[in-house]
């Protein structure tokens, strides 16, 4: 809401300097936005008139002009204004004035610009002639009929008098923030109410009666509401109307408040809609066929060509104002073309009219025309406002004698709206509010938003005026209360009682794996949530496949965020890519975040989310077996234990020789005890190079792998136990084997693992050697095997035992022997 | 023989003068005390010798032995030290150059701001809890008194699943499950994404993230409100910190306010971060609207809560000066590294 502060000085008396009061007004509830003194940026700008107007000798398009500045001398000044006239009152930058500009054809320029004496085409001018542009103006409020040239003044004023001061231009404009509660405020009178609740000072209505009045307004059109979707159709009439420019004090008004005058009056019903924040339409009676109003929904599917020339559709959901024949106006949105008023028109119908919120909302959104009426209704505007916002145009009209008023008005009001009484306490006031005020003090309050106080002692029933439609249970009083008396001035507190600050095992988990993943050199990233249906068919997921199966949104910006993610992997990829694009030589990075699933249960229900984690390595030290080790060190941190990687060669993301399956046991409790099966934690890989290809990434290899982060976290086993240290020594074996090409480590070892028994501690691979010794499609594996014993120093016959155990297992299960050297 | 005594010790001493390594004066004791070293060999002839003349000779030699022992021992020490001090000279590095490098990852911004946000209020007994991204119409806006028409419901605001499912455009709605799951006392947080249809550019993004904050209990006080969050905020930006709330309005609370805190940039004198006002609007807040309460089936005459809500990105961008929201998102490693 733009506030001039001038303006609202004539409803409500404010004695402080203009900081202060937006300071003041910020903490009674009217959030600043801006704050911008006006009229105070330009010096020696004077009133001037054209005393003579002479061509220039050399331009056809430049005139010479004489002014009388107020001083001895004509002051003469070359202008290429195509409006000027003899006799006209113009502003006039004297020789060495500084107006803020910006000159026609020119950028704006801070501070302004500075005005000399000069040649124009060889004739000498002693100043300018300045336009409303280049006075600062926007081009928005420029009036209708001074957008060409300079401005000439519609009156008489003291020659050689300031001009901004002549103009009265020194204003505040404060824009504050409304809240969606209080559209009451959203009109000069709503925020002088405030001003003066704040300030307690006193407030004034505008007035609203005329002095004369001719003949009834029923005698010249009746108004029939078929619908109730109009509250309330106040008609006035206004006769031998002049339609012409507004006086000067109303334009300023208008174009303070950031409106564009237009005529008398237009302005005037824009001029009372800022006043009362009700909108209000003037129609010409000429176009009222049958003089008659009939509000009505459209016909389904009617063409009606609004005020500003574009036809529209109507659906027969939409409010229409209608006469005995036609439509006229979208109620609460636009007048037609088809009443508009015109230079010749005579009489007029002053519409002052409630449409229900939710309707003009949707009208003015299914027709794509949201205008300053209807923007208004849809927050909701008291009907009770009619009147007084009708009897105001016409005061208006009568007193700057653009017509005359006749009496009386046509008034369809079926359901009066009638101030609605909350009950409130005062205990439990202060005690919501930690104060003790007196009843007395916020009866006081109360009064001062000119709301009634009844019954004694605690209770208080409370009377809102009908503009205050926020104001329906206690708590709304306890917000007036404390607002008035200052969010500032209560008390400070911690709250009573205590509680033991908790989070979820799921969120230690998360907390706990990023903590072990930037241990392990892992940058973090986030990425959105939705995604573009095109990453599962870059990482060439299966057309059935469940990552597939997206959750949808219905109306997202665009494709790229247009369904919710089913796994990062795709993200991942797109933020390795971008570093690589970047000349990044390596990178490595975890995201975790949910994925969403259709829940295929019951499509309508919520999707199931569940936690994943993606992981991408790439750049010169980065392998396979790099991405592993992460994962295991991660997995193992986690207390998953006997974790296996199982080759995958059908997954598109990746190689299809570099990519495994990532699994391990987890323990069930079953009628037969215990038991362990292996579920699947994710896949891993190298990335497939036509999918690397498909980020950016085809000119390094990348590492990626997709973790169901939710099953993880069902698997982990923090709880840590202490097991004593080793009392008797460990003996060492080596084993060498030569194998097929073909034979993974994975078999090999578990075989060696099961075969050693009990006392077999660890077995790990320390070297694999391919070349001529071994032959071809063959590869030497070395493992150390590690025999210990809890409770004794083991024999050399005792780890015989098991070493020929483990040996003559490989044989019969795989068929190996030692390799011998 | 003295003379020969006398000759064995001059030359010893030269030779072990003469030596420049530990090897070379081996080579004098060898020679010199060796099994067939030449005072060894003197001390075997003297079995020739009278009583007294071994007796004499024997002190002599003894006492020339002691002296080159001592002396070889004085060299060995000495050579060995020189040869450590070639060795340290030798082995001397360059200090300055770079260290081998270990590369711990870094936390995302918005995660580290969470973190230091959740440390705070875990600090004042709030527990972390948490909701579903897509959520349902009645959770995130009827059950928080946002009524049919309200206009961030539209399809301009909100994004829609269907037409009873969204993605939660606020972490409010984890306040509606918690009053739906638990009684009072209540005192929890709840950080989140939100999702809004803003199209991206420097100051929106169409993903954020939130932390939503909810205390209900009996006699809970606006006063309480202000205590809590002024401490949240001296707690996140330094005990300088003042702190203004202002009148505002949401749906959800009654009556609702708006909390600044003084610029921390400037301290309150104005400046480009706080366009000059020397405020910087931090969160939204307000005692809970009794029609949410009642969600929960809470007996709003006995119990009354408080509520708050603030944006992370915004407070990261505010606390690390970050000019562009779209950083977060880009995931630029050059970005992300300068959080370490």
């Amino acid at each position: 809401m733009i506030v001039s502060l001038e303006w609202l000085k004539d409803y409500a008396e404010v004695n402080v300097d203009p900081v202060e009061f937006c300071d003041r007004m910020i903490m009674s509830g009217s959030n600043l936005e801006t704050m911008e003194t006006v009229g105070v940026d330009m010096e020696k700008v004077v009133v001037g008139k054209i005393v003579k107007i002479e061509k220039h000798p050399d331009a056809d398009k430049l005139v010479v002009c004489k002014l009388d500045v107020g001083q001895e001398e004509l002051v003469q000044i070359v202008t290429g204004a195509p409006n000027v006239f003899e006799g006209a009152y113009v502003p006039v930058a004297l020789d060495g004035s500084r107006i803020p500009g910006p000159i026609h054809g020119q950028p704006k320029q801070e501070g302004g610009v500075e005005i000399k004496a000069g040649k124009l085409r060889g004739v000498e001018s002693f100043g300018m002639l300045c336009s409303f542009e280049e006075l600062g103006f926007t081009d928005k409020v420029v009036p209708v009929n001074q957008k060409e040239g300079i401005w000439i003044l519609g009156g008489e004023y003291p020659l050689g008098m300031d001009f901004a001061e002549a103009l009265e231009l020194k204003d505040n404009i404060i824009d504050f923030e409304i809240t969606p509660n209080r559209p009451d405020c959203l009109s000069m009178i709503g925020m002088a109410r405030e001003a003066a609740a704040t300030f307690e000072t006193k407030f004034d209505y505008p007035e609203t009666a005329c002095k004369k009045e001719e003949g009834q307004a029923s005698d010249y059109i009746d108004v029939e509401v078929k619908s109730d979707l109009c509250k309330r159709y106040i008609a006035r009439i206004v006769k031998d109307v002049k339609v012409e420019d507004s006086p000067w004090w109303l334009q300023r008004r208008l174009i303070h408040a950031g409106m564009r005058p237009i005529n008398n009056i237009v302005d005037i019903t824009n001029f009372v809609m800022l006043e009362y924040g009700q909108p209000l339409h003037a129609f010409d009676i000429k176009s009222v066929a049958g003089n008659k109003i009939v509000v009505d929904t459209a016909e389904e599917g009617e063409k009606f060509t609004t005020l500003d020339g574009t036809e529209r559709t109507l659906d027969d959901m939409m409010l229409m104002i209608h006469d005995a024949e036609k439509s006229i106006a979208v109620a609460g949105v636009m007048g037609g073309l088809n009443s508009e008023i015109e230079a010749d028109t005579n009489t007029i119908v002053v519409e002052s009219a409630n449409f229900v919120g939710n309707s003009v909302r949707t009208t003015a959104k299914r027709l794509g025309l949201r205008t300053e009426a209807s923007s208004r209704y849809e927050k909701g505007i008291d009907p009770n406002l009619c009147k007084a916002a009708a009897d105001r145009v016409c005061y208006l009209i009568e007193l700057i004698g653009a017509g005359t008023v006749v009496g009386g008005s046509v008034d369809v009001y079926p359901v009066v709206e009638e101030a609605k009484t909350v009950h409130g306490r005062v205990s439990r006031i202060n005690n919501v509010l930690g104060i003790e005020l007196t009843r007395e003090q916020m009866v006081k309050y109360f009064e001062s938003l000119e709301m009634k106080v009844e019954g004694e002692g605690d209770d208080m029933y409370v009377s809102a005026p009908t503009v205050r439609q926020d104001v329906e249970i206690e708590e709304d009083l306890i917000e007036e209360v404390a607002r008035l008396y200052g969010y500032d001035k209560l008390p400070v507190t911690i709250p009573k009682g205590n509680n033991e600050a908790s989070q979820s095992y799921e969120r230690d988990i998360k907390d706990f794996a990023r903590e072990v993943m930037c241990s392990l050199g892992a940058n973090e990233v986030q990425t959105y949530s939705f995604v573009s249906p095109k990453g599962v068919d870059n990482i060439r997921i299966e057309e059935d496949s469940w990552e597939r199966a997206f959750v949808q949104i219905l109306n997202p910006l665009g494709e790229d965020t247009s369904v919710m993610r089913t796994v990062l992997m795709p993200n991942m990829l797109e933020v390795l890519g971008r570093n690589y694009s970047r000349n990044r030589d390596a990178v490595r990075a975890f995201e975790i975040g949910n994925t969403f699933m259709v829940n295929f249960l019951d499509e309508k229900a919520l999707p199931v989310e569940a936690d994943a984690m993606s992981i991408g390595f790439y750049g010169k030290d980065e392998d396979f077996f790099t991405l592993k080790g992460a994962i295991v060190e991660l997995l193992t941190k986690l207390g998953i234990k006997d974790i296996e990687f199982i080759a995958e060669k059908e997954y598109g993301a990746f190689h299809p020789g570099r990519c495994a399956r990532i699994a391990a046991p987890a323990r069930t409790i079953t009628p037969n005890g215990v038991e362990y099966e292996l579920v699947e934690l994710g896949i891993m890989g190298e990335v497939h190079p036509d999918v690397a290809e498909k980020y950016g990434l085809g000119g390094t290899r990348a590492y990626v792998a997709e973790l169901m982060f939710n099953v993880a976290t069902e698997m982990a086993d923090t709880e840590k136990v202490f097991k004593p240290l080793p009392k008797y020594p460990a003996t060492s074996r080596d084993i060498a084997l030569v194998v097929d090409e073909a034979m993974t480590v994975g078999e090999i070892e578990k075989v060696i693992k099961t075969a050693g028994g009990k006392i077999l501690r660890d077995v790990k691979l320390f070297d694999v050697y391919r070349g001529p010794q071994v032959g071809e499609n063959k590869k030497s594996v070395a493992f150390a095997l590690t025999y210990r014993h809890d409770e004794k120093t083991l024999t050399d016959e005792d780890v015989q035992t098991a070493q020929n155990q483990v040996l003559a297992a490989l044989e019969k299960e795989l068929g190996l022997t030692l390799r011998d050297n | 023989m003295q003379a020969q005594l006398q000759a064995i010790l001059e030359e010893s001493k030269k030779a072990l003068e003469a030596a420049t390594t530990v090897a070379e004066t081996e080579e004098t004791r060898i020679k010199v005390l060796g099994k067939k070293g030449s005072l060894t060999g003197i001390l075997k002839s003297m079995g020739q010798l009278s009583p007294e003349e071994r007796k004499e000779l024997g002190q002599a030699a003894n006492q020339v032995r002691a002296e080159i022992e001592a002396l070889l021992a004085e060299t060995v020490n000495h050579l060995k030290e020189k040869e450590k001090e070639a060795r340290f000279a030798a082995e001397a590095i360059d200090v300055t150059e770079p260290g081998k490098e270990y590369k711990l990852g870094v936390k995302h911004p918005l995660t580290i701001t969470m973190e230091e946000v959740s440390k705070v209020f875990k600090s004042m007994g709030f527990s972390l809890t948490e909701g579903p991204e897509v959520e349902t119409v009645f959770n995130n806006f009827d059950a928080l008194n946002a009524g049919p028409y309200h206009p961030s419901r539209d399809m301009t605001d909100t994004f829609y699943i269907n037409e009873d499912v969204i993605l939660r455009t606020q972490t409010s709605p984890v306040q509606v499950r918690t009053l739906l799951r638990q009684q009072p006392p209540i005192r929890v947080f709840a950080p989140g994404r939100v999702f809004r249809c803003d199209t991206p550019d420097a100051t929106h993004s169409p993903m954020f993230h939130q932390v939503e904050g909810l205390v209900v209990d009996e006699g809970i006080t606006m006063a309480d409100l202000k205590g809590v969050l002024d401490s949240f905020a001296k707690q996140m930006f330094g005990s300088e910190t003042r702190t203004k709330f202002r009148p505002h309005h949401f749906p959800f609370t009654e009556p609702s306010a708006e909390m600044d805190v003084s610029c921390f940039k400037c301290g309150g004198k104005g400046c480009r971060v706080c366009k000059g006002s020397g405020w910087i609007e931090i969160l939204g807040c307000g005692m809970v609207h009794p029609n949410v309460l009642k969600v929960g089936g809470i007996d709003t005459e006995k119990y009354t809560g408080f509520a708050f809500g603030l944006g992370v990105e915004r407070v990261a961008m505010l606390k690390y000066g970050i000019d562009d929201i779209r950083l977060f998102y880009e995931n630029d490693m050059r970005f992300i590294e300068q959080f370490k």
